[in-house]
This record gives structure tokens, sequence and C-alpha cells, in this order.
């Protein structure tokens, strides 16, 4: 017989279904004549067959938003590296220098913008737990935001502007505590309303906007309260909801 | 080359599916699936047209074996909040699912990574040989030595008792 013998690396392939025909011909005579070894060929089928059984469905699962936005937006990723690299970076200042700067008046809307921007950034691609307290529960959302802000809040509504209250979740930021609110359109984009105490109690300010790695804010100190809108769009597109919510928000 | 989003969308659920098996975990498994398309979206301009199962394949090895080296971090996550998964957890044979999952827990991850490639994704030898970057002879003692040890493992649970068909 010109055959070479039936080797370990036959019977994986017959498991498979990688042999040709012929070969295929010639293991299975072979098996007939060692079932021991056709047993264990048919645990290692089986196995594949549990395999499959197992595991198949997931690939029949829809496909979580999270990861389509990943094909779709594939520079997100590298916003949120800039930005928890920041926080890493901005503790490191703080540590040396912090104390002075934070004594800057002008420094205010810096630190308002950058704090805004990173808790966007952090916040809203998460998908299960973007927000600790649901707009579902916006009363309690409100009576407890208040009460650790010391300081009476509202919740502005986007509703004409396609956005929804998803809720809000309770900050710390240099000052002490912030409160950040988030609402979501039908097309998934997100917006964040960052709310602060202003330490100093500086004089109201106009309503202005910047833009730190992709995320654009609009910001401004109104009553003691310091407002930051954050969204990852341009200042054109951000503007009618943040002109909305600052006109809702004015004492 | 450009990368089309859609090409990239109709290989999210094979590679969903291989990362649950690979990781045991719905969560590990879409944040593997996570890193590896952005890992791909990143090297874009790499990319020849071709197999981009593969290729994608090849990525998910990667930033497999990258994640394995690294301690996994610490999760938080309650078990209440965990989603609904559509994975039986009784198999037709009666094998319950986290009997296979601990199994392929306990087998060292580059044969649980051939055991899959070959047993699940229904790769070739050669196909798996160039997303793992070893030879076929190492795919074939890795594929051996997983099927070993798994029928070992499994070994008592309900597989043993499920009828054997006898190969003619």
């Amino acid at each position: 017989m010109a055959s070479p013998p039936i080797s370990e690396d036959d019977l994986h392939a017959w498991t498979d279904g990688r042999l040709e025909a012929e070969r295929r011909a010639e293991v299975e005579a072979w098996l007939a004549a060692h079932p021991d070894k056709a047993q264990t060929l048919n645990h290692w089928r089986e196995l594949n067959a549990a395999l499959h059984s197992a595991y198949d469905p997931v690939a029949e699962e829809a496909i979580p938003a999270r990861l389509r936005e990943a094909v779709r937006r594939p520079r997100r990723s590298l916003a949120m590296a800039a930005a928890v690299g920041w926080i890493a970076f901005g503790s490191l200042l703080g540590i040396a220098t912090g104390y002075q700067l934070g004594r800057h008046p002008d420094d205010a809307p810096t630190q308002l913008v950058r704090n805004a921007a990173i808790a966007h950034a952090v916040f809203s691609p998460e998908q299960r737990h973007a927000v600790e307290v649901g707009a579902d529960q916006e009363q309690h959302l409100v009576a407890w935001l208040s009460k650790r802000l010391g300081r009476t809040l509202h919740i502005p509504a986007l509703d004409r502007h396609g956005y929804q209250l998803m809720g809000g979740r309770l900050l710390s930021a240099d000052a002490g505590p912030s409160a950040q609110f988030m609402y979501e359109n039908d097309a998934g984009e997100r917006l964040t309303l960052y709310v602060s105490v202003d330490p100093d109690r500086r004089d109201d300010t106009a309503f202005r906007f910047a833009e730190h790695d992709d995320i654009g804010t609009f910001y401004w100190i109104d009553g003691g309260l310091a407002y930051a809108l954050s969204g990852r769009m341009s200042r054109q597109a951000l503007l009618p909801a943040a002109t909305d919510v600052y006109r809702q928000l004015l004492r | 080359m450009i990368l089309h989003e859609r090409d990239l969308l109709a290989e999210i659920p094979p590679l969903r599916r291989y990362a649950r098996a690979l990781t045991g975990d719905p969560n590990r498994a879409d944040d593997l699936v996570q890193d590896t398309l952005e890992r791909a979206l990143g090297k874009w301009r790499l990319w020849r047209p071709g197999n981009l199962r593969g290729w994608l394949m090849t990525m998910m090895h990667n930033q497999f074996v990258n994640d394995v080296r690294r301690p996994s971090p610490i999760e938080y996550r309650d078990e209440d909040t965990l989603p609904e998964s559509s994975v039986r957890d009784t198999l037709a044979n009666g094998l319950a699912l986290r009997d296979l999952d601990r199994a392929l827990d306990a087998l060292p991850p580059d044969q649980r990574e051939v055991l899959l490639l070959v047993g699940l994704e229904d790769l070739s030898y050669q196909e798996v040989a160039a997303i793992t970057g070893t030879p076929v002879g190492t795919v074939m003692s890795r594929l051996s030595r997983a099927r070993t040890r798994l029928r070992a493992a499994l070994d008592g649970d309900e597989m043993q008792a499920s009828h054997l068909k006898r190969v003619k």
C-alpha cells in the first residue's frame, strides 16, 4: 500500500471534515478496526457540535450599540484616550501648581470647560451606566443633586431639539460636588449639562464657547452656578440647544 | 484601501461569537471585540483587500494575547443588571454552558484559541496558523492537547452520559 499510515493529524482532519474523499475512506476503514479511537473521535465531533450549539446564538444577537459606534466613529477612542491621559496629567499638574492656578480668577471658566469636557468624554460613551439616576425618577434626581450641591437645581427640557433626558449623576470637581445631566436623541447622540457651584461667587459671565478634543462646550456662570453644555459636535450644531438651556436656566 | 463600515459590521457577529467563547464572559467579550475593531481601524492603512475575517481575527488574536499577559482589571458588576444572554443554559446534549465555559477557561489560552478557531469558527489549519502566527505543526499539537484536556475535563459531565454513536 502506497498510502502513509494514519496519523494523529489525519484523525483531527477527519473530525473537522478536512480530508479528501480518498483519505477519508482510508481513515474510516482504519477506525472500523480501532473502536476505541473511533469513540474518541466521536467525542471530538460532539465537542465541535457543542461549541456551535453553545455559542452560535451569540452571532444571532443584535450588534450592541457600542460596537456599531466603534465602527462608525473610530476617532472616539482616541479622544477618550486623550481625555483619560489628560485626567492623569491634570492630576499631576494639579498637585504641582493647582493651588495657585485654582485661585486665579480668570481660570475658573477654563477649569469648568475642562471638567465638563472630561466628564462628557468619560460618561457619554457608557451604554449601561451612563447615568446614576434615570429620568424615570426625575424628582428624586433633582432633589438629590440639589441637596448635594446645596442649591436648587432645575433640569432644562430639550425635547424640542430631539433630546430626551436620560438622567444624571453626581461628580466630584475641584470645588466640590458637581452634577451631570445627560440627554440623548434618536440617533444616539448625547449632550451633557454639567453644573457646579462657583466657589468664589463670581459675577455672572456671558455665554461662551470652547472646544476640546472634538467636544464642543457652551458655558456660563449665572447666580453662583457654573453651567456647561457639551456635545461631540460643532459650535453651530450645539448652539440651538445651548441657547435654549441658557434661557431656561436664567434666573 | 478603504475599510467600509458595512464590511466591518458584517464581521462583528462572528467576532462576538468567538470572543464570547474565548473569554467566557459577555462583557469581556464585547470589550475584546471593541478593542479589536479600534485596533483594526487604527491600522486600516495596512489592510489589503482579501480576507477581512482573517485579518480581524489576527487583530483579535494580538489583542487577546496582550490582554492575557496583563493582569485582568478588577471588575465591579452588579449581577442583577447584567444583560440577558441569548446563549442557552443547557445545550442539546445536556452539557451545561457553564461547564463548557469552565472547561474552556481551564485550557491554556493558546490551546483554547486553536480549538475555537477550528471547532467553532470552522477555519482551516492553515488559516489558524496564519492568525496565530505559528507553524501548522504547532496548530495541530495545540489542537490535539486541547481536545485531550477538554475531554478529560468534561468527563463526568453530562456529555459522558449522552449517547454515543458508533462510527462505522
